[in-house]
């Protein structure tokens, strides 16, 4: 019985994998038309340094993710301190009012963006996709954050206020110190949220200025050489890194709470 | 809203000396909700409004209210068959997952795997994390004709046909399927990892067979895992545009699709808003109806 369980836990690895590994191997397979049997070229890899519009593409996801960061991770952790250390009335509405953003489909929530930023004059482009993708990451980064202030105890703030620091003082040298490993973990969860957001995207993209998901969408729709399958991998292996640091840096939070 | 981050701090020091507390208690959450008003919930109002409107709003069109665009189930019966298409392939999806993920997160949690389990975990989750988009795009490569399927097939049998299906609904189901399982192996797993082994052993003791404590207790007590993981899947996969489009080509309509063209292709942008809320409403009603098992699921 065990034995089979474990068997059971391969297989659905391989069927997990096996799509990822295939496409990363087509990208290293010299047919244009995806041709087997597999003929080993790096031909691919070279034409991708020549494809400037999927060069360009890439860089605006990575700039695009950056400013997400840097604007999402402040204002969640203040949200996150603010809902989970302080009493007032509405708190458990405001709880559940972070979670439309993620539980309803982007779908509806890309089109609404659509439609609002187009009919207010903010359009498309740029600075839509920042206040689109800064929207979604602020959830993510809020449960992060509440989820570190869980496990820093707060008397210690209270010992260092007893102690006669302010309690400004005391949140920046108690509390903030211990949280800096989850807002680090916070901050990587938003950078990834960003980077790899493509419905919120596609829909405030612009002709003149997309990101990497909405350029390989439209290249699967539009025809498209092995050079995806390279930016592909790039892109699925620059993710499946954040989260693996974040993984790290989370475990490092925790042991930093029992010392 | 670029203010937003900068006013934070200085409200904090102001509430520590002399402003009442619930300054420094808005000024802290005031940046993330205001964003989220002016991002989320008010476009969710503006589509709201716009999909009483007779045409999309651009140029200098006469703009009227009706409520026509919320009759297209009546005025264009195919829409019912693109309904009932969605919700076969997300109530395959769901099932498809429930069974394969309830298995798994029973096969981590009692194959004692003992600290390899968090390998195993770990591994099963990663891609999960990875674009959707990359992954859906990867199974073209496998179930394609002459792709790496029929290869595999045709060196084993080389007088056998193409068995590629891709552009068809079960390839939208596969790659569905591929992209939230790991959902319901999650949501299992913390469910099966809190049974207590003592239960387990007295039931066998007593003489229970393996399907008396699959069933008795096993599935009953993993239960708000697979209805948390059911609704996690089957939300996202009705609204799914992306997979049906690339997986299921001419067959994938769906009402995504419908959705999506009729924002970047048909440009009938009400349609699109009053199906974009028909859809919510769905989604709504899901969510009220297992807020109960969610909520006890979840950390608050």
């Amino acid at each position: 019985m065990k034995a089979f369980g474990r068997l059971y836990l391969c297989l659905l690895i391989f069927f997990l994998y096996l799509p990822i590994g295939v496409m990363i191997a087509m990208g290293f397979n010299a047919s244009p038309y995806y041709q087997l049997p597999f003929e080993f070229s790096t031909r691919w890899w070279n034409e991708l340094w020549q494809n400037q519009d999927l060069l360009e593409a890439g860089r605006n996801s990575v700039i695009v993710a950056v400013i997400v960061t840097l604007i999402a991770t402040p204002i969640g952790t203040a949200g996150a301190v603010a809902l989970h250390r302080r009493e007032f009335p509405g708190r458990n509405f405001l709880r559940v009012m972070l979670l439309p953003p993620i539980a309803i489909p982007w779908l509806i929530t890309g089109t609404a963006m659509l439609v609002m930023f187009y009919w207010s004059g903010v359009g498309r482009g740029f600075h839509a996709m920042l206040i689109g993708h800064v929207a979604l990451a602020i959830p993510y980064v809020v449960l992060v954050v509440s989820t570190g202030l869980q496990t820093i105890r707060q008397d210690l703030e209270e010992a260092a206020m007893s102690l006669g620091s302010t309690p400004v003082h005391a949140f920046f040298r108690v509390t903030l110190p211990l949280l800096t490993p989850s807002i680090i973990g916070a901050a990587l969860f938003a950078f990834a949220v960003s980077l790899d957001q493509f419905v919120i995207s596609y829909f405030l993209a612009t002709p003149g200025y997309t990101t990497l998901p909405v350029k390989i969408y439209s290249a699967i729709r539009k025809g498209f050489t092995p050079d995806i399958n390279i930016i592909s991998t790039v892109l699925l292996l620059a993710s499946m890194a954040l989260v693996l640091v974040y993984a790290v840096f989370s475990k490092f939070g925790a042991g930093n709470v029992r010392r | 809203m670029s203010a937003g981050p900068a006013t934070t701090a200085p409200a904090l020091k102001m509430g520590g000396r002399r402003l009442p507390p619930w300054v420094a208690t808005t000024a802290l959450l005031l940046p993330a909700y205001g964003w989220l008003l002016i991002a989320i919930f008010l476009p969710l109002g503006a589509m709201f409004l716009f999909s009483f409107m007779t045409a999309t709003p651009i140029g200098n069109k006469e703009i009227g209210y009706t409520l026509d665009q919320y009759k297209i189930f009546f005025t264009q019966p195919y829409m019912w068959q693109v309904a009932s298409w969605t919700f076969q392939i997300a109530f395959a999806t769901t099932l498809i997952c429930a069974l394969a993920g309830f298995l798994a997160a029973l096969a981590l949690a009692r194959s004692g795997l003992g600290r390899s389990q968090w390998i195993f975990l770990i591994l099963i989750l990663l891609p999960f994390w990875t674009n959707g988009l990359v992954r859906i795009f990867s199974w073209t490569m496998v179930i394609r004709e002459g792709g790496f399927l029929d290869a595999v097939v045709q060196f084993v049998l080389p007088e056998a046909g193409s068995v590629g299906f891709l552009y068809s609904r079960p390839a939208i189901v596969l790659g569905l399927v591929h992209g939230y399982l790991p959902y319901m192996v999650l949501t299992c797993y913390i469910a099966i990892s809190t049974i207590d082994d003592a239960i387990v052993e007295a039931a066998e003791s007593l003489g229970a067979r393996w399907w008396t404590v699959l069933g008795r207790i096993l599935i009953p007590m993993a239960a708000p895992g697979l209805i948390a993981g059911s609704v996690l899947i089957f939300v996202p996969v009705v609204g799914a545009f992306m997979e049906p489009r690339i997986l299921g080509g001419p067959q994938g309509v769906t009402l995504g699709t419908v959705i999506e063209d009729s924002f970047t292709q048909g440009f009938n942008w009400p349609q699109g808003a009053a199906l974009s809320f028909m859809l919510l409403a769905v989604v709504l009603a899901i969510f009220a109806t297992f807020s109960g098992v969610l909520r006890r699921n979840a950390q608050w």
